[in-house]
């Protein structure tokens, strides 16, 4: 809502409060205002005009040499190409020295041969916005009314001496969408008084009864339904004051009716609508729903197709409005009617807004009647358009008014009690205070001991419970005042879930290993979705898909965090930084069935990416690139670090997006918990990165595992002994599926098994490789002999020959 | 005899001392206490002495012995660190080289601020409490005083998935859970921070994705005043101890009253400046005392219980703390744009 400050003027003294003082003043009363404009920024030196000749330029078609009296003693020479210029006219001239909106200084100038001194101005070079410059003066000079006092300023017959507030309305104060509620508003904050006039005009003898009927089909859809004819009405374009208080709220003029339902609009807050009674088509006004399928061509020319929630004005056979929305265009009222349907109702706004949805037809009238119009204010506003009818149109009114549904409904009674919003507020407010209050707010009530009953304003359709009068008896006390305590209740403690505990520990691990934490975004594909998730299946699941997204980019919610971290790969290598490694923690989806019927699945990931360089000594030229074992050496240490590493393990496993020779699956206690390989060097080429590794945990698997708490092992005692052997094997045969063999039979007097060496050069046989394994036995109770170490450590060796056809190597 | 062998101790340290060489140093020792040595002789000659002077002659040549030996020794170490130690001089290294980069991440700017907001009002007796990003329709807007048809509830501004789920607007779906978890009962004291949803095309300002956290405070004396309690200490803890802050009536659906909060601008200290747009004020936070609505609808009396809600955005909160100009670098994940939040 645009506010001009020169028109609430006309409502509220605002004698000592400048715009800047008012806007700060509404802000900290609960109405923000966003912005507070001077229209007259920047412009000096434009002063009324009279133009006394105008001839054409002796050089030039298309200029005029006009004469224009700016109050000195010689009128001045004026060059003007405007189309519009006319000996006769009073308009507004930049002399020299003046200075107009963009710094634009007016100088002497020659034109052709001729002088010019100064410029007659377009409201466009005053700063106007040109979609609201009236269509008279859209190709040329603005021309003043005849009032205008030469050689004076030429801002205020402009009304560009005037500020315009920007309010920011929130949703429940759709009061403050018109004048009259901004002055409720501004008189309660500045405890001020509210002034004005009962709308009065004569009317004719004739009765408007005579000429229309009004029938609402149901009274729920349509409270209040009322129409008055005006007749013998000129179309014209409306006086200054009034194109300027328009252009001013942001409305373009257009013809006086059409103003003056404009006009009114912003005064009252209630939407009007001119018919052309010529043109309407029968003396009758039915109000009803549309059939479905029923059509008709607004003013807007378009033809619109409804449905049988709409809600239309009819003359009895066909729609000739959308009710709320707007006009058709058969009744549009032009250039030459003369004689006025006047309609002014209350809609259902939940019927006015689902139209104006359907039709996709937003405008200062709809959003009105959605956000609620004040009910007892429709009949005033009806006269106060039949009022500026005659004023300004010289247009007769009929006698009467022809209506459907009351007039005016009762006031809402809501009560507050003084006890209960000081223990709200936590303040020590009296009574007599809070009678002050509601004084200012223009509520009344009566007052029994510390309750308050008050008789809500129809204006203020927002208060209906205890809680809103306690917020109207907070702001007008000002909550600067409320005093600062600390909760005076019961304490409690502030503590994290383990898990949240545990997803901390796993940020700070990673971060102290070299990662970094992404944040990407939860919408993506479901091509994207549907890769890298790390399961066997490949049957697409039921995605979790928006049903209006906004871009093709981000349809489905993600089921795997992968594909947003190989896009930060890509992103960084891109821009030349080429070493990335990065992981994330974030929620995953996936329906339980293919109609979202309940809550879908959704599970945290822990996921990262490794791309690049992993350590580099950069005078040193020692580079060590990212591989399969750098990412396992992480994750080994993050098992341990959640007491798993003895439950975890890993298997080699061939996997969607990923190389089929290096990817494991990550089993916890033989339950398949995450996945981590290589980047299948295919889809690498795709996305046009490095070799990159990968890797995919589920965080409730791995937080809800059951551990053991740390108990301490007494340090050993006695020596342990120490045996390393070679074993040749063949290439198929996996290293750790020998070192956990060599566990079993190693027994309890078996300690620790540990890989040292790993030989496949050319030097080995076709087909074989030789693994190194440490042994280390050791006893707690005694100290081991040769022997006892000998007996165990060939059950092992035997073992391991005859499982996995291993050769001793010299 | 007894001269004899004082001279010879004299004589050998003399040599010692002059020796420059370890191989001088072992000439010596096979000079003086070798087999065929001087002191040896003296040794053998010991025989011709009376019996009771033996002894004492006995002891004397073995501290000559000693007092040789351990001279010897003492410089032959000596030698060997000079010797070392002028090797060493050929090992000198460049201190001024770079040393080995230690690999080190760091969180995202928003977890960090994030879990600096937790930390503060864990202190404060507030728990942290999650819950799912898609939610149903009653969580994200009736529990919250938003019935369907409602003019704040527009469907532009959700991403539905059905006509009863959607990704979440906001957090505040876990207050309604958290508290018909409780029954009732009081105390409930949480925040919930977390990831929500708008339809908002990603610009500077607007992200379709971004961090939210609520705070909710029920008990049976909960009052406005204590709302301004807590956030004071809350900006002050964050932003500094002299932070101020200021209430504007606001409107959300789920508080009554409701207010905006605004804290005195950290970088001018209220006097005006670009961060504040020259008012020395920051908006940083919505809040309000919870509606009776939502009180009611989630199983508490509104007769006995009251409690206040806010919430912020981590974004903002970054954006200002940090001076970040652009939303959208929270979610492109450059790498130059996250290692400098390194103290985090
Ligand atoms: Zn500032």
């Amino acid at each position: 809502m645009l506010v001009s400050y020169n028109w609430l003027k006309q409502y509220v003294d605002l004698e000592g409060v400048d715009p800047h003082e008012l806007a700060d003043l509404m802000t900290k009363g609960g109405i923000e205002v966003e912005g507070v404009q001077a229209l007259n920024e920047g412009i000096n030196g434009v002063l009324v005009g009279y133009v006394e000749t105008c001839e054409q330029h002796p050089n030039a078609d298309k200029l005029n040499l006009c004469k224009v009296n700016i109050g000195d003693a010689e009128p001045a020479q004026i060059i003007c190409g405007a189309p519009n210029v006319a000996a006769g006219q009073k308009v507004a001239v930049a002399t020299i020295g003046a200075v107009l909106p963009g710094n634009f200084k007016i100088k002497k100038a020659k034109l052709r041969g001729e002088a010019s001194q100064g410029m007659i101005c377009s409201l466009e070079e005053l700063g106007v916005d040109p979609k609201m410059v009236p269509k008279e003066f859209a190709d040329g000079i603005y021309v003043l009314s005849d009032e205008a006092i030469v050689g004076s300023d030429a801002l205020g017959y402009l009304n560009l001496d005037d500020h315009i507030l920007e309010l920011g309305l929130t949703p429940n104060r759709a009061d403050c969408l018109n004048m009259i509620g901004v002055a409720y508003e501004v008189a309660a904050v500045l405890d001020r008084k509210v002034y004005f006039q009962k709308p009065e005009f004569k009317e004719q003898s004739e009765t408007a009864a005579d000429y229309i009927s009004v029938n609402v089909e149901n009274q729920e859809d349509n409270p209040y339904y009322s129409a008055k004819v005006i007749r013998n009405i000129q179309v014209r374009p409306s006086p200054t004051w009034l194109q300027n208080r328009l252009i001013s709220s942001g409305i373009r003029p257009i013809n006086n009716i059409v103003d003056i339902t404009n006009y009114v609009l912003i005064e009252y807050g209630q939407p009007l609508h001119a018919f052309d009674y010529d043109q309407f088509g029968s003396k009758e006004i039915l109000v009803r729903r549309a059939k479905d399928g029923e059509q008709m061509v607004t003013l807007d020319d378009q033809k619109r197709t409804l449905k049988g929630e709409h809600l239309v004005i009819t003359n009895g056979n066909v729609p000739v409005a959308v009710a709320g929305v707007m006009g058709g265009a058969d009744s549009e009222v032009t250039d030459k009617t003369t004689a006025i349907l006047l309609e002014a109702a209350y809609f259902n706004p939940s019927i006015v807004r689902l139209a104006s949805k359907d039709l996709g037809l937003r405008s200062e009238s709809s959003t009105r009647f959605e956000k609620g119009l004040d009910r007892n204010r429709v009949y005033e506003a009806a006269n106060r358009a039949a009022q500026l009818m005659v004023e300004l149109a010289g247009g007769e009114v009929l006698e009467g008014i022809v209506e459907s549904g009351g007039r005016y409904v009762d006031c809402e009674e809501v009560s507050v009690s003084v006890s209960r919003a000081n223990k709200v507020l936590g303040t020590t407010i009296k009574t007599e205070e809070v009678q002050l209050f509601f004084k200012r707010l223009d509520f009344n009530y009566d007052l029994e001991e510390d309750l308050f009953n008050v008789e809500v304003p129809t204006r203020r359709p927002d208060i209906t419970l205890e809680e809103d009068l306690i917020e109207e008896i907070g702001r007008i006390y000002g909550y600067d005042a409320i005093p600062t305590t600390l909760p005076d209740g019961s304490t409690t403690q502030g503590s994290l879930t383990t898990a949240q505990k545990k997803r901390r520990k796993v940020r700070r691990y990673f971060e102290s290993t070299g990662l970094f934490q992404a944040v990407t975004y939860s919408l993506t594909t479901a091509g994207k979705a549907n890769r890298y998730h790390g399961l066997e299946t490949d049957e697409e699941p039921s995605f979790v898909s928006v049903s209006m997204p906004m871009s093709e980019e981000r349809t489905v919610l993600r089921r795997t965090l992968i594909p947003q971290l190989l896009e930060v790969v890509q992103y960084n290598q891109n821009r030349q930084m080429n070493d990335v490694a990065v992981y994330e923690v974030g929620s995953t989806y996936l329906a339980k069935n293919s109609e979202l019927q309940e809550l879908p699945n959704e599970h945290q990931k822990l996921a990262g990416a490794l791309s690049g360089l992993w350590q580099t000594h950069p005078w040193q030229s020692e580079k060590k690139v990212v591989d399969f074992y750098v990412v396992k050496g992480i994750l080994d240490g993050l098992f341990a670090l959640l007491g798993l590493e003895n439950r975890i393990e890993f298997e080699q496993a061939k996997r969607k997006g990923f190389h089929p020779g290096r990817t494991a699956i990550i089993l916890l206690d033989g339950k398949q918990i995450g996945v981590v390989g290589q980047l299948h060097p295919g889809d690498q080429k795709e996305w046009d990165i490095k070799e990159t590794f990968i890797f995919e945990l589920e965080l409730d698997l791995l937080f809800n595992a059951e551990v053991n708490p740390v108990f301490f092992e007494p340090l050993p005692r006695y020596p342990s002994i120490t045996r390393d052997i070679a074993l040749v094997l063949d290439q198929d045969i996996q290293a750790g599926d020998v070192k956990n063999g060599i566990k079993a039979a190693g027994g309890k007097l078996l300690k620790s098994v540990s890989i040292f060496d790993l030989y496949e050069g050319e030097r080995m046989e076709e087909g074989k490789k030789s693994v190194a394994y440490s042994l280390t036995y050791f006893d707690p109770e005694r100290t081991l002999t040769d022997e006892d170490v000998t007996k165990v450590h060939s059950k092992v060796l035997d073992y391991v020959k005859d499982k996995f056809k291993a050769e001793m190597r010299g | 005899m007894q001269d004899r062998l004082i001279t010879l101790q004299t004589e050998a340290i003399e040599k010692i001392e002059h020796a420059s060489s370890l191989k001088e140093l072992q000439d010596i020792r096979v000079q003086y206490l070798g087999k065929k040595g001087p002191i040896t002789e003296v040794l053998r000659g010991m025989g011709q002495l009376p019996a009771d002077e033996r002894p004492k002659m006995g002891q004397l040549a073995n501290d000559v012995r000693e007092a040789i030996t351990s001279k010897l020794d003492e410089n032959i170490k000596k030698l060997e660190r000079a010797k070392l130690d002028e090797q060493l001089a050929n090992e000198t290294i460049d201190v001024t080289l770079p040393g080995r980069p230690i690999r080190k991440g760091n969180a995202h700017p928003l977890t960090a601020v994030i879990e600096e907001i937790e930390d503060l009002f864990i202190g404060m007796g507030f728990s942290v409490a999650e819950g799912p990003e898609v939610e149903t329709d009653y969580y994200n807007f009736e529990a919250l005083n938003l019935p369907k048809n409602h003019p704040a509830r527009d469907m532009q501004d959700s991403f539905f998935i059905t006509e009863d789920f959607l990704l979440r607007t906001q957090t505040s779906p876990v207050q309604a859970r958290t508290m018909e978890r409780h029954k009732g009962k009081g105390p409930v004291k949480i925040i919930s921070p977390g990831k929500v949803y708008r339809r908002d095309t990603d610009d500077a300002t607007h992200s379709h994705q971004f961090m939210q956290i609520e705070g909710l405070m029920v008990d049976e004396n909960v009052r406005m005043s204590d709302l301004k309690g807590i956030l004071t200490t809350f900006a002050q803890k964050l932003f500094g101890e002299e932070r101020e802050i200021r209430l504007r009536p606001s409107f959300f659906p789920f508080t009554e009253p409701s207010v905006e909060v605004d804290v005195s601008c950290f970088k001018c200290n209220g006097k005006g400046c670009p961060i504040c747009k020259r008012t020395g004020w920051i908006e940083i936070l919505g809040a309000g005392m919870v509606h009776p609505n939502v009180l009611e609808m989630a199983g508490f009396d509104p007769k006995v219980y009251t409690g206040f809600a806010f919430g912020m955005g981590p974004e903002r909160i970054a954006m200002l703390k940090y001076g970040i100009e652009d939303i959208r670098h929270f979610y492109a994940n450059d790498l130059r744009f996250l290692q400098q939040f390194n103290r985090s």
